[in-house]
C-alpha cells in the first residue's frame, strides 16, 4: 500500500470515530427542552464575530492574548490543515495550484502563524508549571490536568511538524516558494545541507514529519470530542445562541395542571443550556468571580455546569429511554449532581455570567433547580417560609401591615399619584417604607425630588411588592402572581414614568415585568440624579467634604444586570468634589454585598460571611465614606462595618450625598 | 376513621381597625388569613394522613368568604373541606360558635368515625381559647389542650400520647380516642403548598353547610345563642412622631434634648 492509501484510510478511520463521539455528545442536545433562540439574528451575529472571533472577554485577562493568538492560529491553519489532508488524499490537489501571489503570502503567513502559536503553546505550558493559579481546583476539574498537556503537546508536534515537513522540502529544493518562508527556511538549515541537495538524506525525515504531522492530526480529531476541548465545536455557536435578555430574567413559567416547574432532570433543562455544558472549557473565570466560592461555600459555578455535561452523559440510557436515570442531578453525592446547599448558595450577582467567554448561563441554571425545589417539592431553607408568606400576604418581605407603607413621611407631606396630574410615580419599595434605616433614604429622595420641582406622588398603602425575592428564589408562583397585580395596578393608574431607589425594584420593574407586557419608563434613583445635577435642575449649596474619603461599592442589579456603572460616580463627584475611591473589584468586576437572590433573607451557615469580605475589601481604602445605591447593600454594609469594628465609617445612600449639599447653609 | 381540623379565618390583626362608633372590627379592605394556630392544626393532621392515610376534613364557621380559608386548607392537601355559613350563625359568641362546630363534627361522624379533632389553641382574634374545649365538652371526648408534641398514635388500640405546653413544664398524658387536640405552635413546622398541589385544590370543591343542614335551634346559635356581651373595643389612639433637634450636626445636644422631653414627661424614672 502506497502512503495515499494508507493516509486515506486512516483518515476515514479518524473522521468517522470524530463524527460518531460529537453526535453523540451534540444529539443529547435535542433532549433539552424548547426554547427560542432565533430572534434578532443581526445582533446574534454580530455578538458572535465580537465574543467568539473577537475573544472579547477572553483577552480581558492577560493570559487571555494567549488564548486569542492560538484560535487565530488555528482558524488559519485550518487552511493549511485543509490542505494537507486533501493532498494526502487527492496528491494532485494542492495549494500550489493557486496563483503564486496568492499561494506566495499564504506560505509566509502560515510560517509565522506556525511560530507563534508555538510561542503561545510554550507559554501556556510555562503557565500551568510555573504560576501560581487565580482559581482553585475542584473536587473533579484540576489546574493541571493530563488533558490541558496533551492538548498543549499535540499543537506544538502539529507546528513543529509543519516545520519539519516544509523545512525538509526546502533541504530537498522541492520548495520553488521558499522565498516566502522564513522560518521553514531556518528549519531547513538545520537538516544540515542549507538546501538544494536530494541526496543527503533528508527524504526520510520528510516522510517521517509528514507522518507525525498526520498522525497528531488524526489523534486531535479523535480526541477532541471526548475532551473538554469540545469547545472548539461548541463555543462559535453558543456565543450566537447567547441570551439577549437581562440574565435573571427567566423564561415565565405556566401554572396549569399537569405541567412540572423548574428543573428536576437534566433534560428539564432547555437545548441551550445543554449545548453550554459542551461549551466550557473549564477555564475557571467564573469560579474565580463567585462570591459564593471566594467566601467558602459549596457552590462552584464551573462545578454546576461540569455537574451539567456529567449527568447528561451518566444518564445517556435512562433518557433515551425514558426509563429511570442512574444520576439524580438534584441532591445527589459526588461528580454529576448538586447538593440542595449549593443551590440555595447563589446571590443571583451575575459575575460568572460577566466573566464566561464563552457567554454560558451559569446562575440561571441554578435558578430553575431552585424553582424546582419551591413549587414541586415545597423544599427550601426554613427562614424562606416566613419570608414567602408575607410577600403572598401583606406583599413585603418583612410582613408588616400594608397600611403602614407611608409611616415614612411622618415628617414631610406627600401626595398620591394621580394620572394626568403627577408625572412620576416614586416607587418607594418595601425597604424604603419599612427599613428604619432606608427610611432616610426614603425622605433623601423625596426632599430632592421635591427640591428639583418634580411632579412625583406614591402609591401608598396600594404599593405592592415588585417580587424580586420570591422570582430569584424560584417562587415563580407566586412572582407571577405579583406581577401580574403590579402590571394592572401600573396599567389601571395609567403610570408611565417611574423612580425607583432600589435596583432590585428598578430591574424587576424595568426588565422582569416587559413579560408581563409593560413598557414603562423606569429610572433608577442613581440615574436621575446625575441628570438633575448635569441639568443644574439641583445645585448643591456647598461642597459636601464632611464624607472625607468616599469608597463607591456598585449594586450587582445597579451594574452587572443594567449597565449602570458611571451615574452613582458622577453624583458622587459632583457633590464632593472628588472621583470615589475604588476597590479592588468594581464596576462588572463588583463583588456582591452577599444579600442578592432572596440571600437577604436567609442565614449564611457556611464559610465567612460575603458581607464581610466585601466590608473587608471596602475598609482597606481607608474610607471615612462608603456609598451605596442599593437598600439591600445599605443592610449588608452597615452590618458587616459593625462586625468589623468599624462603626466610624459611615455607610450612606448617594442620595443622602446629595440631599447634605441640599441643605441650605 | 377521618381527622377534623376546625380552622377559622381572621382578620390580619396588625391591620385591625376598630369603628369608633360600633366598636366592631371594620372588615373590610383589610386581608384575612388563616388563624395562625390553625395552620399548625391543618399541618398536624397532615401528618397524620401522611402516615396513617387518615382522611382529613377541614371546617370552618364563618361568612362566605371564609372559603378562602378553606381553599389554603385544600392548597396543601387536605382532601375536603366545609364551610358552614348561614345568617342564623352570625354574631356567635364562642359558645354559640362550638354548638355549630360540634354539630357538624356528630354529622361528620354519621358516615366515617371522627378519632381525632385538632384546633389551634385560641385565635388572634377573639384570643379566648374557648372553642375548642367547648366542642370537646358538648362531644363528650377528651380533650388535650396547648399539645406541642404527640409522641405515640396507636389506632389499633385507640390511643394517644401527648406532651402539653404548660408554663415551665411539659405534662405527658395519655388519652383513648376520640380526642379533641388544641395545638401550639411549638408542634410542627406547617409545609407550603407545592404548586401541583395549590392548582388540584382550585378543581375542589368547599361544601356549604347551613342550618338546614344542621338543623339547630336557633335559640344556640348565632347572636341568640351567644350570652356574652360586647361592651366596647378599642384601640389605643397613636400620635405621629416629630423629629427634634439636629441628629447629624448635633448628636449630643439632640440626645439631651430627648432627655429633657422624656423627662419633661415623665417617662425616664431618675
Amino acid at each position: 500500500m502506497n502512503h495515499t492509501a494508507i493516509f486515506t484510510v486512516l483518515f476515514i478511520a479518524a473522521l468517522g470515530i470524530f463524527c460518531t463521539l460529537a453526535w453523540r455528545r451534540l444529539s443529547l442536545i435535542v433532549l433539552g427542552k424548547a426554547e427560542d433562540r432565533f430572534d434578532h439574528l443581526s445582533t446574534r451575529l454580530w455578538d458572535m464575530l465580537l465574543f467568539a472571533f473577537g475573544q472579547k472577554r477572553v483577552v480581558a485577562r492577560p493570559f487571555g492574548i494567549n488564548h486569542f493568538v492560538i484560535f487565530w492560529s488555528f482558524i488559519i491553519l485550518l487552511l493549511a490543515n485543509g490542505e494537507f489532508i486533501v493532498n494526502g488524499i487527492f496528491p494532485k490537489v494542492s495549494l500550489r495550484l493557486l496563483p503564486v501571489a496568492i499561494h506566495g503570502p499564504l506560505l509566509f503567513l502560515f510560517d509565522v502563524v506556525s511560530l507563534l502559536a508555538l510561542v503561545c503553546v510554550a507559554i501556556a505550558a510555562g503557565r500551568r508549571l510555573f504560576f501560581k493559579f487565580d482559581y482553585q481546583d475542584t473536587l473533579y476539574v484540576k489546574r493541571r490536568s493530563f488533558e490541558g498537556f496533551l492538548i498543549l503537546a499535540f499543537i506544538a508536534l502539529l507546528m513543529l511538524a509543519y516545520f519539519g515537513i516544509h523545512g525538509a522540502e526546502i533541504a530537498m529544493g522541492a520548495e520553488p516558494l521558499s522565498g516566502w518562508m522564513p522560518l521553514s527556511r531556518f528549519a531547513a538549515g538545520l537538516f544540515g545541507c542549507g538546501g538544494g541537495c536530494a541526496k543527503c538524506g533528508v527524504l526520510p525525515w520528510l516522510i517521517f514529519y509528514w507522518w507525525l504531522h498526520a498522525g497528531v492530526l488524526l489523534a486531535f480529531l479523535v480526541f477532541l470530542p471526548m475532551s473538554k476541548h469540545m469547545h472548539i465545536l461548541t463555543a462559535i455557536p453558543n456565543c450566537f445562541f447567547q441570551s439577549l435578555e437581562k440574565p435573571n430574567t427567566l423564561l415565565r413559567e405556566e401554572f396549569v395542571k399537569e405541567n412540572s416547574y423548574g428543573v428536576e432532570k437534566v433534560d428539564d433543562f432547555t437545548w441551550k443550556d445543554l449545548l453550554d455544558s459542551f461549551s466550557c472549557t473549564e477555564c475557571g473565570r467564573c469560579q474565580d468571580s463567585c462570591p459564593a466560592q471566594l467566601t467558602g461555600k459549596s457552590l462552584n459555578p464551573r462545578q454546576v455546569v461540569h455537574s451539567l455535561k456529567t449527568n447528561l452523559m451518566a444518564n445517556i440510557a435512562g433518557l433515551k429511554s425514558g426509563s429511570v436515570l442512574k444520576m439524580p442531578l438534584i441532591g445527589g453525592e459526588g461528580e454529576g449532581t448538586n447538593t440542595e446547599e449549593t443551590i440555595w448558595a447563589c446571590t443571583t450577582c451575575g459575575a460568572c455570567l460577566e466573566a464566561c467567554p464563552v457567554m454560558i448561563e451559569q446562575m440561571p441554571k441554578i435558578l430553575k433547580m431552585r424553582r424546582h425545589l419551591v413549587q414541586m417539592k415545597s423544599e427550601f431553607p426554613e427562614e424562606l417560609i416566613n419570608l414567602f408568606e408575607n410577600m403572598e400576604q401583606r406583599s413585603n418581605p418583612w410582613g408588616i401591615a400594608p397600611t403602614e407603607r407611608s409611616k415614612w413621611s411622618t415628617t414631610m407631606a406627600i401626595r398620591n399619584f394621580e394620572a394626568g396630574e403627577t408625572e412620576y410615580l416614586f416607587y418607594i419599595g418595601c425597604a424604603g417604607a419599612f427599613d428604619s434605616r432606608q427610611k432616610h433614604v426614603t425622605v433623601a429622595l423625596a426632599t430632592i425630588l421635591d427640591a428639583a420641582g418634580i411632579s412625583w406622588g406614591v402609591l401608598g398603602k396600594e404599593e405592592k411588592c415588585c417580587g424580586d425575592s420570591a422570582r430569584r428564589l424560584g417562587n415563580e408562583y407566586l412572582f407571577d402572581r405579583m406581577a401580574k397585580e403590579n402590571v394592572e395596578l401600573f396599567t389601571s393608574k395609567k403610570i408611565a414614568k417611574v423612580i425607583t431607589q432600589c435596583p432590585h425594584c428598578f430591574s424587576t420593574l424595568k426588565n422582569d415585568y416587559r413579560q408581563y407586557g409593560l413598557e414603562i419608563e423606569v429610572i433608577h434613583h442613581s440615574e436621575l440624579l446625575q441628570q438633575l445635577l448635569a441639568d443644574g435642575r439641583i445645585k448643591p449649596n456647598r461642597k459636601v467634604t464632611e464624607l472625607g474619603s468616599v469608597v463607591y461599592h456598585d449594586s450587582c442589579y445597579l451594574g452587572r444586570h443594567n449597565d449602570i456603572y458611571d451615574e452613582p460616580r458622577q453624583v458622587i463627584e459632583a457633590v464632593t468634589g472628588d472621583k470615589p475611591h475604588e476597590m479592588e473589584r468594581s464596576r462588572e468586576k463588583g463583588f456582591c454585598c452577599g444579600a442578592g437572590g432572596g440571600r437577604m433573607w436567609m442565614e449564611e451557615h457556611t464559610g465567612e460571611r460575603i458581607n464581610i469580605t466585601r466590608v473587608t475589601e471596602a475598609l482597606e481604602q481607608k474610607p471615612d465614606t462608603i456609598c451605596v445605591a442599593c437598600p439591600y447593600c445599605m443592610t449588608m454594609f452597615e452590618d458587616g462595618v459593625k462586625d468589623k469594628g468599624a462603626a466610624n465609617v459611615r455607610i450612606r445612600d448617594i442620595a443622602e450625598v446629595v440631599a447634605e449639599g441640599l441643605r441650605p447653609v | 376513621m377521618q381527622i377534623v381540623a376546625c380552622i377559622k379565618q381572621v382578620p390580619d390583626t396588625t391591620q385591625v381597625q376598630i369603628d369608633p362608633v360600633t366598636n366592631t372590627l371594620i372588615r373590610e379592605g383589610i386581608p384575612f388569613i388563616v388563624n395562625p394556630y390553625d395552620t399548625h392544626a391543618i399541618e398536624e393532621s397532615l401528618r397524620l394522613k401522611d402516615q396513617f392515610g387518615t382522611f382529613v376534613t377541614a371546617i370552618s364557621m364563618g361568612p362566605p368568604n371564609a372559603e378562602a380559608t378553606l381553599r389554603k386548607a385544600l392548597a396543601v392537601g387536605v382532601d375536603r373541606a366545609i364551610l358552614l355559613s348561614d345568617r342564623v350563625f352570625g354574631g356567635a359568641d364562642t359558645l354559640a360558635t362550638s354548638n355549630v362546630l360540634t354539630e357538624a363534627i356528630r354529622k361528620l361522624g354519621e358516615t366515617d368515625e371522627v378519632g381525632i379533632i385538632f384546633c389551634g389553641k385560641q385565635t388572634i382574634d377573639g384570643d379566648t381559647a374557648q372553642v375548642g374545649p367547648g366542642i370537646a365538652t358538648r362531644l363528650g371526648c377528651t380533650q388535650l389542650t396547648l399539645v406541642d408534641k404527640i409522641l405515640e398514635l396507636d389506632l389499633e388500640k385507640r390511643k394517644i400520647k401527648v406532651s402539653r405546653k404548660l408554663e415551665g413544664r411539659h405534662e405527658i398524658v395519655e388519652s383513648p380516642l376520640p380526642v379533641l387536640i388544641t395545638v401550639v405552635r411549638e408542634l410542627n413546622r406547617p409545609r407550603y403548598p407545592t404548586v401541583p398541589s395549590r392548582l388540584a385544590s382550585f378543581e375542589k370543591e368547599v361544601e356549604l353547610w347551613n342550618n338546614q343542614t344542621l338543623k339547630l335551634d336557633e335559640q344556640s346559635i348565632g347572636l341568640k345563642g351567644s350570652p356574652t356581651w360586647v361592651n366596647r373595643i378599642f384601640s389605643p389612639e397613636r400620635d405621629k412622631g416629630e423629629l427634634i433637634g439636629d441628629g447629624v450636626n448635633d448628636p449630643v445636644g439632640t440626645a439631651n434634648l430627648l432627655i429633657d422631653r422624656l423627662l419633661a414627661k415623665d417617662l425616664l424614672s431618675l
